[in-house]
């Protein structure tokens, strides 16, 4: 995980959230990724979206694997901590990470690689338990760091960099996750920060597993000719079914029009929803499924909130009924029942 | 007249057999033979050898009567109950001789015939039962308990004390305590009319149990997790190791779940594979709670990548490894002490872990809070490495007691103030000469954040590939290690350390070794024995291994396993260390040991004879 020490400068005329903090404090060490790498947008709109939810830095939690976009993490919000585990493993290090302590903000950025083919079993089971995190997958198609060998993302009949098509079927996370019943599923396209960052704000703020696949071409080995995660094929094949605006709790409530739906998030904010294709619904996760599905055989990657709904029921500590401070900081007092308990106990086993 | 002499001999010093078929209900009536034993005030240790199955199979259990107060298995089997018609031939030979056979002769039963060197005793608990009871189930519950019943009357039970256990075995349904006891009496009646009670191997009212408790390691395990303030517990299944998790669990639902609200201070995460359950460990860890995973060999094998994580980027982590007969699947439901080796270089790199070996159940409860002080103070995983023997059979042990003076060592963890106090926080730094750097948790201030890491990093937590930092943090992993050393539990001896004989042995071997060492006393044979209880090793060890011209290293391996780690970690002279090895998935016997050593004594004093007539 290279990186390299960022110098901050504020100026004074720069805009501060209602912690006083500028986005500079939301930044990161300096990527050290291609230039024009998709990622790094993505590590962009995730700055915005932190700095626009006044979230504390020290708040966040920042959990990744191995490969290209788990380097990320390393480039935004620096007051926070950030946890490089192995490959594929990140969501059982989140799964831990929060069961110990239920009040932190928790993001995990993985890759196409890391989360579909040795990290899928711990997707999914992190997806299964309800995990309240965002999961961001960073989707190229491709190994970047082992020289652009294809991903269990590639799409058939994608060509790599020295002219070999991709032959097994794609593994699609937005499917996958509304086969498994997730929360909030959300697809989004590195080039467009305007429909990202509303998306990850409203990912942070989900009371559950929030995933979003972000289709982020790789300007080495995936950003050429037949590649179906290329630059170009991706802005003429990605399709926004629904226009996403994120509406913090502290802003006014304008009126809905006609064409929007409203998503209550769980702490006031609101998810304001616009369709841009009039046959979608995103409530339905069976009808999202066949839309989402039927449109991917056509070529086209559906992006926008493609599924959101309350998971808070059934999520990991309301599954388990834990207190509602973080399990680390219960006093010891609390946790040990103390030798008379242990005597009393003893009468068991004479 | 020698009838007599034999028969006060073997009161209260005798081993009993149950030959069952698992999933009958045999275990209870096994266990209330045992404890109605117990509370007679004598010694007893029962073992189970049960087969890697849910129903059906052939299942054995043990109990040994030692007035001496000896609890490792003995070979010698003087009673058997047999109540497999599957495995009656085998159940027939391993009678000692002078022993005896109890059978189920509701039905005719020629081949128990067949030596004349045992007595052979028949009970109709079939026809008993089916004359007293209705439905097949219930029969062939029934029949088990009736057993007990029988067995009561031969090894001259107190009836009252048998009462009391089923009464209080039941107490919340009573109706099955009038089932329960009619089986018993229907079983102890016949013996009485019919059979020549009680056998000359007999139970006489001891007072040798005053203080003590019938425990086995996975629960004195689970207890001290809960003792220790563990509050996250990450598994995936696996035998022999689940009852720990279970145990936990249980103690947690009972003292940790507030009564009015149902809130809960733990969690028990069931993960999808052991490298996830580590994973969780790590991560909870990592953010600052005391957490923990029970597995076995095979779930260790699974975890190594995220053992070496751990340890280089020196976040605690405590793993229970209940060992089990490797390699691969091996016999999950036999016992080994095969896995030193794995868990103290377990991972790629350059890797080297803490262990613990405790010996019985009380070190189990003991040594946990150990290990969670020790992964917290020296920020590594620590492994705890029991095994099947201690883990799931019954040990009569001292009743564990708790020092409610004791505070965890949380280690250094920096508050929000100290951080804040700070110039600067660097997370690999060693600020005190002693190789363990100081961490901070999330959640707490900006000035705390630190980027964790398993790619290399120099002493300030800085992505690193510069050979000279790389080189520097790798090095005071080894004073880290060097650290430990001092803080671990020291080697227990046993003897005055100046005989010229050593015995050194670790973990469930120490029942045997113990017993091994009196019987090789009395056969003129003067030796010391020293337990190893942690690594890496302490000065002791090197110093017992000095002191002594030979030095037997007892373990239940193939490989010699400790004897390796000794000969790789410490100064001893691999010559002078000599391995005596027991790998056939039974707990080790004290016969055993002692044989072994007898005969390299005799092979050793040959062999010099021999020398010096050249």
């Amino acid at each position: 995980m290279t990186s390299i020490t960022k110098p901050k400068v504020a100026h004074p005329s720069l805009p501060r959230n209602e912690l006083g903090l500028t986005r500079r404090d939301y930044e990161g060490g300096m990527s050290t990724l291609c230039a024009g790498c998709g990622h790094d947008s993505i590590t962009a709109a995730i700055v915005e979206a932190a700095w626009g939810l006044s979230l504390r830095p020290e708040e966040l939690v920042k959990l990744s694997g191995i490969g290209c976009s788990s380097k990320t993490t390393a480039y935004f919000v620096g007051g926070a901590h950030g946890f490089n585990s192995v490959h594929g493993r990140m969501p059982s290090v989140a799964t831990g990470a929060n069961a110990a302590n239920r009040q932190l903000n928790y993001i995990g950025i993985s890759g196409d690689g890391d989360s579909l083919s040795i990290g899928l079993g711990q997707l999914v089971h992190a997806i299964r338990r309800n995990l309240n995190m965002l999961y961001i997958i960073e989707n190229n198609g491709v190994y970047g760091l082992t020289k652009g060998q294809f991903s269990a993302a590639a799409d058939i009949g994608s060509q790599s960099k020295k002219g070999e098509a991709n032959l097994q079927t794609p593994i699609d996370p937005t499917l996958l996750a509304l086969s498994l019943g997730a929360g909030f599923v959300a697809r989004g396209f590195s080039g467009d920060k305007k429909q990202l960052v509303p998306l990850i704000q409203a990912g942070l703020r989900h009371p559950g597993f929030a995933i979003i696949d972000v289709l982020s071409p790789c300007v080495t080995f995936n950003d050429h000719e037949g590649s179906t995660k290329s630059y170009q094929y991706t802005r003429d094949h990605y399709h926004p079914a629904v226009a996403t605006d994120f509406v913090p709790k502290a802003q006014a409530i304008e009126v809905a029009y006609d064409d929007q739906t409203v998503v209550a998030l769980h702490d006031g904010s609101q998810l304001r929803l616009r369709k841009l294709d009039p046959t979608f619904d995103t409530t339905d996760r069976v009808a999202a499924y066949r839309y989402i599905a039927a449109k991917l055989t056509e070529g086209e990657h559906v992006t926008g909130l493609i599924h959101a709904s309350s998971t808070e029921d059934h999520e990991l500590h309301t599954q388990n009924r834990s207190v509602a401070e973080g399990l680390n900081s219960v006093p010891y007092s609390e946790l040990n029942p103390g030798s008379a308990a242990l005597s009393k106990l003893m009468a068991r086993y004479r | 007249m020698t009838t007599t002499i034999s028969a006060i001999g073997q009161t209260n010093d005798f081993v009993v057999r149950f030959a069952n078929v698992n999933g009958t209900g045999s275990a209870s009536a096994n266990n209330l033979i045992m404890k109605s034993m117990f509370r007679m005030g004598v010694p007893v240790t029962g073992k189970n050898y049960f087969p890697s199955n849910i129903q059906g199979l052939p299942t054995w259990y043990e109990i040994r009567v030692s007035k001496a107060g000896y609890l490792a298995r003995r070979e010698q089997v003087n009673v058997t109950v047999a109540m497999n018609v599957e495995t009656y031939a085998r159940d027939v030979q391993e009678v000692a001789p002078g022993g005896f056979l109890i059978y189920d002769s509701t039905w005719p039963r020629n081949a128990l015939l067949s030596r004349d060197d045992i007595t052979v005793l028949g009970v109709p608990f079939a026809r008993l039962c089916n004359e007293n009871f209705d439905g097949v189930r219930n029969r062939i519950l029934m029949k088990n308990i009736c057993y007990a019943g029988a067995m009561a009357a031969l090894f001259d039970i107190d009836f009252e004390v048998i009462r009391s256990l089923v009464t209080e075995q039941y107490a919340a349904k009573p109706k099955l305590v009038d089932a329960n006891m009619k089986a018993i009496e229907l079983g102890y009646a016949y013996a009485k009319a019919h059979l020549p009670c009680p056998l000359p191997y007999r139970i006489e009212r001891m007072n040798s149990t005053v203080g003590q408790v019938l425990i086995d390691g996975n629960t004195a395990a689970g207890l001290g997790c809960v003792y220790a303030g563990a509050t996250v517990g990450a598994w995936y299944p696996i035998t022999p190791s689940t009852s720990l998790m279970d145990a936990y669990k249980g103690f947690c639902e009972r003292f940790r779940v507030d009564p009015v609200t149902k809130q809960r201070k733990f969690i028990v995460l069931q993960a999808e594979d052991e490298l996830a359950a580590v994973g969780m460990v790590i991560g909870a860890s990592w953010n600052g709670a005391r957490a923990f995973t029970p597995t076995s060999g095979p779930g260790i094998s699974l975890m190594n990548e995220f053992i070496g994580l751990a340890y280089y980027a020196e976040v605690p982590a405590v793993l229970f490894n209940v060992q089990r007969v490797g390699p691969s699947t091996g016999m999950p439901t036999r016992t080994q002490q095969c896995d030193v080796l794995l868990c103290a270089y377990a991972s790629h790199g350059d890797t080297r872990h803490v262990i613990l070996f405790p010996a019985n159940p009380t070190e189990c409860f003991h040594l946990t809070p150990v290990a969670f002080d020790l992964a917290e103070r020296l920020q590594t995983p620590v492994f705890v490495l029991s095994d099947l023997d201690i883990g799931m059979n019954d040990w009569m042990v001292p009743e564990l007691t708790w020092d409610d003076r004791y505070t965890p060592d949380r280690g250094k963890v920096l508050s929000k103030e100290e951080i804040e106090a700070l110039p600067k926080f660097h997370r690999y730094l060693d600020v005190d000469g002693d190789g363990i750097p100081y961490r901070t948790l999330p959640g707490m201030t900006p000035k705390g954040a630190y980027f964790t890491r398993g790619s290399g990093h120099n002493k300030f937590g800085v992505y690193t590939e510069d050979s000279a930092e790389y080189q520097e943090v790798l090095d005071r992993l080894v004073d880290k290690f060097n650290t430990a050393k001092n803080l671990l539990p020291p080697a227990v001896l046993r003897g005055s350390s100046h005989h010229a004989t050593g015995l050194l042995a670790y973990g469930s071997s120490d029942e045997a070794v113990k017993e091994a060492q009196d019987q090789l006393a009395a056969a003129g044979i003067d030796t010391d024995y020293l337990r190893v209880r942690a690594f890496p090793f302490g000065a002791e060890v090197d110093a017992f291994i000095e002191s002594h011209a030979v030095v037997y290293v007892i373990e239940q391996n193939r490989d010699g396993q400790l004897r390796s780690l000794l000969i790789l970690e410490t100064n001893a002279e691999k010559r002078k260390l000599i391995p005596i090895l027991h790998y056939d998935g039974m707990p080790m016997t004290a016969r055993f040991v002692t044989d072994a050593v007898l005969a390299h004594v005799q092979t050793t004093a040959t062999h010099s004879t021999a020398s010096r007539g050249h």
